[in-house]
């Protein structure tokens, strides 16, 4: 299958900013199963000052503002093919060492609502045991677009009972941490089937199984990412795995405005 | 410890004069202890005047202190430094191919020598670090390895600061004083140069450029500015180098570069030797409170823009933890035995040397492993029954954050007194440059002394001076 | 060079110089005083804080003016950025921060002056021991810029210094004239008179102006011919024409192609206040004039800041 994505970032400021750098991750990975045909992106009202690939195989581009700006556009677009895999990402490839993924991060830090899902779950086998916890988490915290903030953690949602995909992710990571299996964060594009237009990028989990490697998880959709699904970047929690991070000084009033098109060539 | 085991190293333990200081004490007979006297004043009058001074933190206006200096210099013959500088060449190549292999393929941790934990759960690992390949492959720049003797032929390496290790201006300094003050003593005894050091320095720094760096590179040093306890230094070094000295606020990444803010405009810097700690090093990627820093420089480190001496993520070479690992270290990437030896450390992650510990508490010193000295320390000979009871209580609740070490007898040398020469306590921190291919160890080092009789204390905030330190020739 | 760097060397040597003109500023208040006839303390030091423009900051702190409080605030007072002991700090500060663009031999002299002035300085001041203490000031600052002049390349590090100096010179020489008008204003009537030659003479001493218009002038010379001497002569090196073709020529060093929008106010100033002769200043009014200059001197100020990267 073969999907065109274009993909932009609006920021307006009501006052000129006068310094301002961001981190942007949207280029998606090239790996057995996906293959980018060609990407490219442009900015308006600011610069592209360089791009490296970061410990989890992540490009990133970072971009500064243009002095005194009020407007700045990231418009990325691409094309990428890419094979069915039922799932199954593959064996882990570096440089960042598998026992990495089983590190926490403050957003994954279990408390007592982490250690009492990954208690509830019960499964013969890891893969088993991974697939319950993505039901039982899908149960029990309910997606609704606009319920959480960005900074929760696994235990924000788990207490709230309620989250988004971001959310779903963290849970089933920390989850599966607590039971010393390495996990990660996804960030990445969908096809939806009943539209192009979104204005939110996806996130996912994956476990690493032995034997299988890394094994895919949206928990938000209940099932294992196909060929709908692009993988852009991964790490140990949202923050590393963010499209876009940064900081600034000046730019009072920011307005947000992200339109994302997937659609099948 | 009984006095008489202690280690003069310029009259042994038998009161006989040691063979380097024989030149040294030809010439103190014949002076007259007035002149002295007057020369101890005027050196400090000297420091006082240049500046030479550190800020003491915590008051309500930065008050800049003198670190006390002592005429009377440490003396090292030229073979014991031979094997001193060869074991220290060893362990800072050993400390450079671990960096290289930890933030790569982990093949020491892959081969059992290492346990994984000791790692993954070590504040001092930098994941931004992975698979980065620092220019010309080197990690620590700079190194000062703090040593310790007991005997004749008996240094131990007590820290191995891989991070940014501090004074060496006092190193430079002192010599200049004494140079100064007793020109003489230069030319009757044949004392090793040091003056070469911020020469070697900018040159060293410079062959680590990046490869998109110009024919002649861009150095930098990058301070915390001038209420930084070190910021007297961090301008000296700068100035001996002949290169900027420059703040977070002076710099920003244009045109993928790190660039400083001219009269003219913006200039890219090539080399960055940074006395900024890695947690303050990067707004956007690490502390984003930090204002010391340089938003997005790890960035374009990782792109291959800038070189940071010394490379982020070098603290994990001198973790307490990992130091009690250094011989295996040596061993792993060198293939060689060790030639400096490490403290005897106990780990009480491990249960048999914990129930050691716990047994010896009143003899042994137990630091923190993460922490950076001095807190959550105890020292056991010293310490009151209460203390010992409380720590006991600490270490048995999280053993894994702990190490042990017996008390060193540490040698002495004579300070100049007002009742004459008296012996006191003294380390030694060498300094250390690496650049491609070349680990060069300015003879010598920083020799500190503790100033109060049988203190142990060498600290300079904590009452410790300083001394010329002499490598004779051959 | 940074951006900083050349902000801490305009500002090291601003403050080099206005420690300097403070304590010649403390001595004319004094001389003033001493030779008064019949006047009162309080208006006179009043006067003098005016033309170190911080009289209202002295008023936030103090009930009345009197001498010894006026002395001890233009001396040692911290809440007082102008004081001797404020600008000495701040010079040191400065240089601490240029260490590496300075010698070391002028870090010496600067650390030198500190070192005195936190000795003299520690304790109010007794009258007696003031034009001692005063002479010490001038000293120590005097030796910085001997080692400065003697020991530092003639480069851009050396042109900024020379810019701050003359800028912080030109407004003290305007502001030392402009005591005239403050010490004059409530008796205009006294024009002419011995107290208005005294106080003519004790300006001409505070800025070590006595001699040299003696040689131009011989036993003559009145108010204009002062006012010459102090604005428009060439070799007077405390004039405001001298300093300012100064600040002009160190400028042209560092921007050689006049592109500079600091060149071209600099040059705007001289040709509106500097080129006409001295009966053009009293047409404007002598005050006003002084006024103006030390206005545009302001704004070159601000815009050195802006050309050359100071803070931006």
């Amino acid at each position: 299958m073969q999907l065109e994505i274009h993909h932009t970032t609006r920021y307006r400021f009501a006052a000129p900013v006068t310094f301002a750098l961001q981190q942007v991750r949207k280029t998606p990975k090239s790996t057995p199963h996906q293959s980018v045909l060609d990407w490219s992106t442009e900015v308006t009202g600011g610069t592209k000052q360089l791009r490296f690939e970061d410990h989890h195989n992540n490009v990133v581009e970072l971009i500064s503002f243009d002095r005194n700006t009020t407007e700045i556009s990231v418009v990325s677009r691409g094309r990428v093919a890419l094979e069915d895999n039922h799932g199954i990402v593959g064996r882990h490839r570096g440089p960042a060492p598998l026992w990495l993924y089983r590190t926490h991060t403050p957003r994954t830090q279990p408390g007592a609502g982490v250690r009492e899902t990954a208690r509830s779950v019960q499964g013969e086998t890891t893969l088993d045991w991974l697939h319950a916890l993505s039901t039982h988490i899908r149960e029990t915290i309910a997606y609704e677009v606009g319920s959480s903030h960005p900074g929760w953690g696994a235990e924000d949602a788990i207490s709230e009972g309620r989250g988004v995909c971001q959310d779903h992710a963290h849970v089933f990571i920390a989850c599966a941490r607590h039971m010393d299996i390495p996990a990660r964060y996804v960030s990445g594009y969908l096809m939806l089937d009943d539209r192009t237009s979104q204005d939110a990028m996806h996130a996912w989990a994956e476990a690493h199984v032995e034997g299988l490697g890394w094994v895919g998880y949206d928990v938000s959709n209940g099932i294992a990412p196909d060929t709908r699904y692009v993988r852009v970047a991964t790490g140990l929690d949202y923050a590393d795995a963010a499209p876009v991070s940064g900081m600034r000084i000046g730019g009072a009033a920011e307005a947000l405005d992200v339109r994302i098109d997937v659609s099948q060539q | 410890m009984s006095e008489t085991e202690i280690f003069d190293e310029m009259w042994g333990t038998d009161a006989r004069l040691r063979a380097p200081y024989s030149g040294f004490h030809d010439w103190l007979e014949c002076e007259d202890p007035k002149r002295l006297r007057a020369k101890q004043r005027e050196a400090e009058e000297l420091f006082r005047l240049t500046g030479i001074t550190f800020n003491v933190y915590g008051k309500a206006e930065a008050e800049e202190r003198l670190i006390p200096f002592d005429i009377i210099p440490r003396i090292i013959s030229g073979p014991e430094w031979a094997r001193l500088s060869r074991g220290i060449e060893q362990r800072v190549r050993a400390i450079n191919a671990f960096l290289h292999d930890i933030y790569h393929k982990q093949e020491i941790v892959k081969a059992g020598r290492i346990p994984e934990e000791m790692i993954r759960r070590n504040e001092a690992f930098l994941p931004h670090m992975i698979g980065v390949e620092p220019p010309g492959g080197v990690y620590t720049h700079i190194v000062g390895v703090d040593l310790v003797r007991t005997g004749p032929g008996e240094f131990f390496v007590l820290e191995d600061n891989a991070r940014t290790p501090s004074g060496v201006s006092y190193m430079l300094e002192n010599r200049e004083t004494m140079l100064r003050m007793f020109p003489e003593l230069f030319s009757q005894n044949r004392v090793r140069p040091v003056q070469t050091y911020p020469f070697d320095l900018r040159r060293s720094l410079a062959a680590c450029a990046p490869g998109c760096a110009a024919s002649d590179p861009v150095v930098a040093v990058l301070t915390p500015g001038i209420y930084n306890s070190a910021y007297f230094e961090h301008a000296f070094l700068a100035d001996q180098m002949g290169v900027e000295l420059v703040e977070g606020h002076d710099l920003r990444v244009v045109d993928g570069r790190v660039a400083m803010r001219t009269t003219k405009g913006y200039k890219p810097i090539d080399v960055l030797y940074r006395r900024v700690d890695d947690g303050f090093l990067d707004p956007l990627n690490f502390n984003p409170d930090s204002t010391l820093g340089v938003p997005g420089i790890m960035d374009v480190y990782r792109a291959g823009g800038i070189t940071i001496a010394n490379a982020p993520g070098t603290g994990i070479a001198d973790d307490k933890a990992i130091y009690s690992y250094m011989p295996e270290i040596v061993e792993f990437y060198t293939g060689e035995r060790p030639i400096l030896q490490n403290v005897q450390t106990w780990r009480c992650s491990e249960p048999d040397a914990l129930a050691y510990v716990l047994d010896h508490l009143d003899a042994l010193v137990v630091k923190e492993v993460h922490g950076s000295g001095g807190y959550g320390m105890l020292i056991g000979p010293t310490a009151s029954r209460k203390e010992i009871a409380a720590f006991r209580r600490k270490l048995k609740a999280r053993p894994g954050n702990y190490i042990a070490q017996p008390t060193l007898s540490l040698s002495t040398v004579p300070i100049f007194s007002r009742a004459g020469l008296t012996p006191r306590h003294v380390d030694l921190r060498p300094y250390v440059l690496v650049s491609p291919g070349n680990i060069n160890v300015t003879p010598g080092g920083l020799t500190r002394v503790a100033l109060k009789k049988g203190s142990l204390v060498v600290n300079s905030s904590q009452g410790g001076g300083t001394k010329d330190t002499w490598v004779l020739e051959d | 060079m940074l951006g900083k760097t050349a902000n801490g060397l305009f500002w090291m040597s601003r403050y080099l110089e206005r420690a300097e003109n403070t304590a010649r500023l403390i001595e004319t208040g004094q001389r003033i005083a001493l030779t008064r006839l019949g006047d009162d303390d309080a208006r006179e030091w009043a006067s003098i804080l005016q033309s170190a423009g911080s009289h209202p900051a002295f008023m936030n702190a103090h009930e009345e003016v009197t001498k010894e409080a006026a002395i001890n605030w233009m001396l040692r007072d911290r809440d007082n950025p102008s004081s001797i002991r404020t600008c000495i700090e701040a010079a040191r500060q400065n240089a601490r921060l240029v260490r590496t663009a300075i010698t070391g031999e002028a870090w010496e002299a600067i650390n030198a002056a500190y070192m005195s002035a936190n000795a003299s300085l520690a304790r109010k001041v007794t009258e007696r021991d003031l034009t001692e203490v005063l002479q010490r000031m001038r000293q120590g600052t005097a030796l910085v810029r001997g080692m400065i002049l003697g020991t530092m390349m003639r480069n851009e590090i050396f042109d900024f210094l020379r810019i701050g100096t003359f800028l912080e010179r030109a407004d003290y020489t305007a502001r030392i004239i402009d005591v005239k008008y403050y010490v004059l204003l409530p008796s205009i009537n006294a024009v002419g008179t011995m107290i208005d030659n005294v106080h003519w003479e004790s300006i001409l001493r505070a800025v070590s102006g006595r001699g040299g218009f003696r040689m131009e002038y011989g036993a003559g010379g009145g108010p204009r011919e002062i006012v010459h001497f102090l604005v428009l002569d060439k070799r007077m090196p405390r004039s405001l024409a001298f300093c300012v073709s100064k600040i002009e020529d160190n400028l042209r060093y560092l921007d050689p192609d006049g592109r500079s929008p600091t060149l071209r106010m600099v040059r705007d100033l001289k040709t509106q206040y500097l080129s006409h002769d001295v009966s053009a200043i009293f047409d404007y009014g002598l005050h006003e004039f002084i006024q103006s200059v030390l206005s545009a001197l302001g704004d070159v100020a601000a815009q050195i800041e802006r050309d050359f990267r100071f803070y931006e």
